[in-house]
């Protein structure tokens, strides 16, 4: 598999020529352009990561520990469920988005099933508690009335 | 005798009840934060500040509320260290050496209470340099001009990684992408419109505070998703009832004192940090009394040094953030997002602009020391028992915690999107050991640096040499250089010899 150094260097290169390019289209601002203005920082900063990308590319370090692309399906449903979290929180309410995402999270971490959905009822219970009522900031309730 | 009554002054601001109540809330939940293990000072700071937003607290209120929590966690990563073996961050390392042989031997609730002691000495004497030091250096930092702040901007980032630092090149591009980060949004001396591609969200920039919560919450979750490490560290903790002899606390007054100051001095210097300040502490100790001691076995002095040092160089540390506004630990730098966002420009004018603000802080430092002291010494076992809780339950639950802070100050589906992806990258970024505390100095301090480089380019129509026009500039500049190459020629065997005292 590739050093994660060099994937990474490959990756952000693009980005910061990109990055400079754009500053280069900017706009010319109202007054006339300046010899310093908006796009004179970002031109140096494009610089400075393309150099450093170059570099991670070229001398990537051995690191301690190799990346373990195992772990990638188990990150991937991680990351799913915290994107799943965010936009069905709203319409589902607070209370059993919080405990469905809790509960996931602790069972993929090794916590038993039931023991898991009690943490995540518990939790999200106390704080939407301790939101809506002691701090008054209402968090969504979906079609549940409080 | 001026700094006297601003001090006093100080003491009038967090000695209210309500400050005074925040002051304790904070000192509990930071000792909280910094004993258990997978929840270090800066993710646990930096999940505190969105909640500080949500209490609607004022600006003296929250800064004392976190430096409390500040303070506190430096008292509690010695709990998971001596009882557990497992440092709660890396200056704790150096308290393991003694602190779990002394535990081993029975002896754990003595290390505790006399570690807390130690830590109390130290951060006393820190924050008394503090006080004296710090108004002298904002005075100093007074005559700097654009091109001198510029130049101070590049030390910061320079000697971040520290002598004991890795990959200078690594720093410099978790710097670039910071500072990249900061001119997302509309430019304001131009209003031109920078890398926001029409995306309303994006007109006021990236948010730091979402940032800073997603790079340490979100990837701290992520790096125990993928290690499997869900389990508690199965390990008998033995608590014995407390024997405190009068003769053990004059035994480790001395060793506390010179671990104070040293600890002081590395936490001051740009570059040295915590870890050098326990390092130095307990090696100076080693080298006075080694032939005496029983250094690594369980001699108490080995455990009051390291803890001295520590909690003075996080004290220390408030004087390069307060009076310059550079910070140079990642928990410094959360406290300065937390002054950004309350609109406080960090640098020597909050000495004179938000006089109330910079002594309140530094009173509720010494008032939250007695705080510590009197609740870690007979409150430790509350804290020991709440150590057995393990990482499978608590980082759901503190992932969540994060969640509501950040949805609570803007209700922003968008802002947690945002957040998750800066999880993302703290989690590449730190599996490719790449550091995140430039990417955060480098979104709080990319706007003032680029102000200040156009000042100085619009007050001398644009020749560059004007960067190094006057002495002071020049010596910032020679700083940072030798801030990047030091590393490079002594780091190595810094870390080796660091390495070798703690195996």
């Amino acid at each position: 598999m590739m050093n994660l150094d060099r994937f990474l260097g490959l990756l952000l290169l693009p980005l910061a020529i990109g990055y400079g390019w754009i500053a280069f289209h900017f706009p010319v601002a109202f007054a006339g352009p300046e010899s310093v203005g908006p796009a004179t920082f970002p031109k140096i900063l494009s610089a400075v990561i393309s150099a450093c990308s170059i570099y991670l590319i070229m001398k990537p370090d051995q690191l301690q520990e190799e990346f373990d692309w195992k772990a990638l399906p188990e990150l991937f449903l991680v990351l799913v469920v915290l994107l799943l979290y965010v936009f069905l929180m709203e319409p589902m309410g607070f209370i059993p988005a919080t405990t469905l995402m809790v509960a996931v999270l602790c069972w993929r971490m090794g916590v038993r099933p039931w023991p898991a959905l009690v943490t995540g009822l518990a939790s999200s219970a106390a704080v939407f508690a301790l939101f809506h009522f002691g701090l008054e900031l209402p968090l969504p309730t979906g079609s549940w009335e409080v | 005798m001026e700094t006297l009554g601003y001090l006093m002054d100080g003491f009038g601001t967090a000695l209210t009840l309500n400050n005074l109540l925040y002051a304790l809330f904070g000192c509990f939940i930071g000792t909280l934060i910094g004993a258990l293990p997978g929840l270090g000072p800066a993710n646990g700071v930096a999940i505190m500040i969105p909640l500080t937003f949500t209490l609607g607290l004022t600006p003296e209120t929250a800064l004392i509320l976190l430096t409390s929590v500040y303070a506190g966690a430096m008292y509690g990563g010695r709990i998971s260290s001596i009882l557990l073996n497992i440092p709660g961050d890396e200056p704790a390392m150096m308290t393991c050496l003694d602190g779990y042989p002394m535990a081993q031997q029975g002896k754990a609730a003595e290390a505790l209470a006399l570690s807390a002691l130690a830590s109390f000495i130290g951060s006393l004497i820190a924050t008394l340099g503090l006080i004296c030091l710090a108004p002298v250096l904002a005075r100093f930092a007074l005559s700097f001009g654009p091109a001198e702040y510029f130049g101070l901007f590049i030390l910061a980032f320079a000697t971040l990684g520290g002598v004991t630092g890795k990959n200078p090149m690594k720093s410099a591009l978790a710097a670039g992408i910071g500072l990249a980060i900061a001119t997302v949004g509309i430019d304001l001396s131009t209003g031109t419109q920078r890398y926001t591609f029409d995306i309303l969200e994006l007109f006021e920039g990236v948010d730091f505070i979402v940032a800073i919560v997603g790079l340490f919450a979100v990837s701290e979750l992520l790096l125990f998703i993928e290690a499997h490490q869900g389990s508690a560290p199965h390990r008998e903790i033995a608590m014995n009832p407390l024997k405190l002899s009068l003769a053990s606390v004059r035994l480790i007054l001395p060793s506390s004192v010179r671990g104070g100051i040293l600890g002081f001095i590395a936490g001051v210097l740009p570059g040295a940090g915590a870890s050098l300040g326990s390092f130095v502490s307990y090696a100076l100790e080693k080298r006075i009394l080694g032939s005496k001691g029983s250094f690594g076995k369980g001699d108490p002095r080995g455990v009051a040094a390291p803890e001295a040092g520590n909690n003075g160089a996080a004290s220390g540390a408030l004087v390069p953030m307060l009076t310059l506004g550079i910070p140079g630990s990642a928990t410094t730098a959360v406290l300065l997002a937390m002054l950004v966002s309350f609109n406080i420009t960090p640098g020597p004018l909050m000495f004179t602009q938000n006089a109330d603000i910079v002594w309140g802080v530094i009173a509720a430092l010494l008032l939250g020391n007695v705080l510590l002291l009197i609740l870690n010494v007979p409150m430790v076992g509350i804290f020991v028992r709440l150590l057995s809780i393990p990482p499978r339950y608590l980082l759901p639950v503190v992932t969540m915690v994060a969640f509501v802070g950040v949805y609570a100050i803007s209700r922003s589906v968008f802002d947690l999107c945002f957040m998750i992806g800066f999880g993302v990258m703290g989690y590449v970024f730190r599996k490719a050991e790449i550091p995140l505390v430039p990417v955060i100095l480098g979104m709080l301090l990319g706007p003032e640096m680029e102000k200040n480089l156009r000042h100085v380019m619009q007050i001398n129509d644009g020749d560059w040499l004007m960067l190094w026009h006057s002495g002071l500039s020049i010596g910032l500049w020679a700083i940072a250089l030798a801030g990047l190459i030091l590393p490079l020629i002594i780091g190595p065997a810094l870390r080796a010899r660091m390495r070798r005292t703690a195996d």
